[in-house]
């Protein structure tokens, strides 16, 4: 019998260490069948974040170097300055990109960075604990906002995607989900049309990808599935936010 | 450009930095040290393949000096004092990571937004590690220009030679003044770094990190670099002495305080009075030991310091009592005068030599 689909090389052999339903696992799964199909393996660099996905290099076989909270764009920034024909990426939660990274992310968008994030909102943090994260939902309760995030209090949440879409050097830019296998598909096209905006040259590119984090949402994985289709995508809305190479072809 | 030049302190900085090699440079604008990026943003664009970028803050340009070095570049920043204390983060992760790399501090008055005039307030910061965590980082600290070009084009050596980041102090008079100096050669070539990360390729990967959440990994961790600035202790101790070998009273200085100091000691001589200056060039590490050597010999020190007693704590560990070690200091950035450091020296050596005999 012919094997039509298996583990990507570039994903090593060894068990995901995430919660039960936590979606880093599918996310690290869909960046590494991307390298390997795009045929990048060898020359790509991730910069795995302060967070969950901190051990990310245990899991995807690429040449990986750790980042600070936050610093991971200019971690990268400083390899893709020094390497311009390696292919770099940042693998990024909520807190760390858009709360204490914002300033980071936002320049190396404006400078056209050549490199691609990955930004992974499941609106918590989640390895401190489930505090509010600068997604967090209006009324969403955390461990910080016991009474659900109140919009006096901590402004509404962040959509990093469309205010990231008013720079000239972001070139892509699309959000997907991992909720459902049919958005688990389209948020892979989105990663690789991300790397292929990076290795056509395009400038920065991003996919903010909505995550389960059940263990701190107190919901079953499903019950989280079900919140990020009923309530999740009515805030951050799917789909491609910016293709500023559409103009060009 | 000739080797034999007169340029300004942060120009001999930026050039010498170049000829030892350094091809990357990330930065934020701060006062007294503009000149040096600006510098280095014009002779930059004239290599190929070097870079220059202005960064949006101190903490992403350490970042980025982060990302260069671990590709194996030769990699500087420069900040002053309120930046460099933004820049502890990344210095505590480039130790950890035990990645090299060069940070000039073109230290002003402090503490907070403080002034631009010339201070030596960030000696704690610099020599005591100044982020989180056990850790050292080489510092140097010229007190003229052609050291200043020395320096600079060792520190990228030792940095490299022990995967640690090296701080040069400064000041903005330093920063400012203009002295001939005979400029380095540029070099060739820089040492292959085969812990660099640059992609796989076809081999296995790898990944540079400073999370270590065993503790018995993180201890072992913490005594490799502890047994690593031993070694600097032992091999990288510089220093400069000046009439100190048949001094009864030993001026302690580096930097800026150090050239005050040196005019404060001619004076005296001039006076009959048996005055000399110990410089540490190295203030980490510390030259502990030819203090303790001096100590047997002589009446007394007096450091003297371009802040309130930071260096004075150095001096006091390696005398460790065995002769009195006065202190005089004038923070805030006030460039004392040598004839006022002088007066102040002979009043201290005569109470000195009176008791001691």
């Amino acid at each position: 019998m012919e094997k039509v689909i298996g583990r990507p090389r570039t994903l090593k052999e060894v068990p995901f260490h995430y919660c039960p339903g936590c979606g880093h696992s599918i996310i690290h799964r869909l960046v590494a069948e991307v390298i390997e199909e795009l045929g990048i393996r060898g020359r790509s660099i991730g910069i795995p974040p302060c967070g969950c996905a901190v051990l990310a290099y245990y899991y995807i076989d690429v040449d990986m170097v750790e980042a600070a909270h936050g610093r991971a764009a200019a971690v990268a920034t400083g390899i893709k300055r020094c390497l311009p024909d390696r292919v770099v990426f940042t693998y990024q939660g909520d807190g760390d990109l858009a709360a204490i990274g914002i300033a980071e992310v936002i320049h190396a968008a404006n400078r056209g960075e050549r490199i691609t994030t990955i930004f992974v909102n499941n609106g918590v943090y989640g390895m401190t604990g489930g505090q509010m994260a600068p997604t967090t939902l209006l009324d969403q309760r955390t461990t910080t906002t016991p009474a659900g995030r109140q919009e006096r209090l901590d402004g509404p949440p962040l959509k990093m995607c469309e205010m990231l879409g008013q720079l000239d050097g972001a070139a892509y830019l699309a959000r997907g989900s991992v909720h459902s296998a049919k958005h688990v598909v389209k948020t892979k096209t989105f990663i690789r049309e991300a790397f292929k905006a990076q290795l056509d040259d395009a400038g920065f590119s991003m996919v903010e990808i909505l995550s389960p984090c059940p263990s701190n949402w107190k919901r079953s994985p499903i019950a989280s599935a079900r919140w990020i289709e009923e309530v999740m995508t009515s805030v951050f809305p799917l789909g491609v936010v910016k293709d500023a190479r559409e103009k060009t072809q | 450009m000739e080797d034999r030049v007169l340029l300004r302190g942060s120009e001999v900085i930026g050039e010498a930095a170049l000829r030892a090699g350094c091809r990357c440079y990330f930065g934020y604008p701060i006062t007294p040290q503009n000149e040096l990026p600006e510098y280095m943003a014009r002779r930059m664009a004239e290599i190929e393949g070097a870079v220059f970028l202005q960064s949006e803050s101190e903490l992403a340009g350490i970042n980025m000096v982060l990302g260069a070095s671990v590709t194996g570049t030769r990699v500087m920043t420069s900040s002053s004092s309120p930046g460099i204390s933004l820049m502890q983060e990344g210095l505590s992760y480039l130790a950890a990571c035990e990645l090299p790399a060069v940070v000039v501090n073109i230290v002003r008055g402090g503490p907070g937004l403080g002034n631009i005039a010339p201070a030596q307030s960030d000696y704690f910061q610099a020599t005591r590690g100044g982020g989180h965590g056990d850790y050292r980082c080489i510092v140097l600290a010229p007190a003229s220009l052609q050291e200043a070009a020395d320096v600079t084009y060792e520190a990228f050596d030792l940095a490299d030679r022990y995967r640690i980041p090296v701080i040069i102090m400064g000041d903005g008079m330093m920063g400012q003044i203009m002295e001939p100096v005979r400029l380095p050669p540029f070099k060739k070539e820089v040492p292959k770094k085969d812990w660099s990360i640059r992609g796989a390729g076809d081999g296995p990967s790898r990944f540079v990190r400073s999370l270590l959440l065993d503790v018995n990994v993180l201890e072992e961790h913490n005594w490799k670099l502890y047994r690593k600035y031993q070694r600097i202790e032992r091999r990288e101790v510089r220093y400069d002495a000046y009439m100190a070998d048949d001094a009864d009273f030993i001026i302690v200085a580096y930097g800026t305080a150090a050239r005050i100091a040196k005019g404060a000691v001619k004076r005296s001589r001039e006076k009959g009075r048996t005055v000399g200056l110990l410089r540490p060039i190295t203030l980490w590490p510390f030259p502990s030991q030819v203090l303790r050597e001096y100590a047997e010999r002589v009446k007394g020190f007096l450091v003297f310091e371009m802040s309130m007693g930071q260096m004075l704590e150095d001096v006091k560990l390696a005398v460790e009592g065995r002769a009195p070690v006065e202190f005089f200091g004038r923070p805030g950035g006030v460039v004392v005068t040598p004839l006022e450091l002088e007066r102040t020296v002979a009043r201290r050596y005569h109470r000195l030599l009176a008791a001691r005999g």
